[in-house]
């Protein structure tokens, strides 16, 4: 009995996939005169912002990149520090590798210009292009964080800063599917998403 | 009935252990108090501070300070309990660098405050005793 629940356990940590959430749909079409269904699975859409060098960062940038993406606002006074810090760990643990990058959306666009961000990024010792922090139209922000991404934030003047969101750091592979989201407050949870890209890293399809 | 007559030396043993006793039961008291701010103020600290300024007083980079510069803690003691009340909106000096961003304003007690700062006063290296309410009450009547 005790044998088999440790190897189970053991078993669960060893995994060699991740799933792949979102909506799915199955499509047939026609390849060489025969009907061959396939499934489509929910993908990022296109966008357009700006990182923190001026820079316009579109979904073309992250073709062929796995990706970690977060929400926050560098004026941000409750759990943004403490996600910085966990992303740090991410960004340093993954710097090395060019097919690897790390999306920051503000979602307060008015106050953290181009300049804010290169300052923030400055203050984080984050420089080099592995790690983004972008602006963009609000709207557009928001829309991607809550339907595609699967993170809700909203402005609020009761919050503390001014916002509520949450604190998800969201796993996107090559193809841009969401393959894990992680409570980006949580130090366990992060070594968790740590271990996940490494085990997404080795995924035939994302070589 | 026969009287017990001790020996001087054990006489003057136990008086001196009795005296010694009265003497650590003071200390008792105030390292009581001392351990009652402590671990109040652990818990304060976790609620209102850690999330910037980290579990072990770290802070963030050049972002969010540190709070193990015991010299700049020593030197504005009277400006601590001001600062965790109403925020920071001025440039400071911490471990030789310079600090711009707000730090925003935790609406605690002058209790909640004493026991804070007796925490991060003791803390992540510190050694720099214990604030009390009272003090604190007197140095909030002073905030610019």
């Amino acid at each position: 009995m005790l044998a088999a629940g440790w190897s189970s356990c053991k078993t669960n940590d060893s995994k060699t996939s991740l799933p792949i959430f979102g909506s799915r749909k199955a499509v047939t079409k026609t390849v060489n005169g025969q009907s061959v269904t396939d499934t489509v699975y929910q993908t990022i859409p296109k966008f357009s912002f700006v990182n923190q060098y001026g820079d316009s960062i579109s979904n073309k940038n992250l073709d062929g990149k796995i990706y970690v993406a977060d929400f926050f606002f560098t004026t941000c006074p409750s759990i943004c520090p403490m996600m910085a810090r966990n992303l740090l760990t991410v960004y340093n643990t993954f710097k090395s590798k060019d097919d690897f990058k790390i999306l920051s959306h503000s979602i307060d666009p008015k106050h953290d210009s181009v300049p804010v961000l290169k300052k923030y990024a400055d203050k984080l010792g984050v420089s080099g292009n592995t790690w983004w922090f972008v602006q963009g139209k609000k709207e557009d922000v928001y829309t991607i964080a809550e339907k595609n991404y699967l993170v809700a934030v909203k402005q609020d003047s009761t919050a503390a800063g001014g916002y509520v969101h949450q604190g998800y750091f969201v796993l996107v592979d090559k193809q841009k599917r969401v393959r894990g989201a992680y409570d980006g407050t949580d130090p366990k949870q992060v070594d968790q998403l740590i271990a996940d890209i490494k085990t997404l890293q080795a995924e035939p399809d994302q070589k | 009935m026969m009287a017990i007559r001790y020996p001087k030396s054990i006489v003057a043993a136990l008086g001196l252990s009795i005296v010694i006793a009265l003497f650590f039961s003071c200390e008792n008291n105030n390292s009581l108090e001392f351990k009652r701010y402590y671990s109040e103020g652990a818990a304060i600290y976790q609620t209102h501070c850690l999330n910037c300024h980290a579990a072990d007083g770290s802070g963030l980079l050049a972002l969010i300070p540190a709070l193990n510069d015991s010299t700049f803690l020593k030197n504005n003691k009277a400006s601590l309990a001001c600062a965790i009340r109403y925020g920071l909106k001025r440039p400071i000096k911490i471990n030789g660098k310079a600090y711009d961003e707000n730090m925003p304003a935790a609406n605690l007690a002058p209790m909640e405050i004493a026991q804070v700062i007796t925490y991060m006063n003791n803390s992540f290296g510190n050694q720099l005793g214990m604030v009390t309410m009272d003090e604190v009450e007197t140095d909030l009547k002073s905030c610019k």
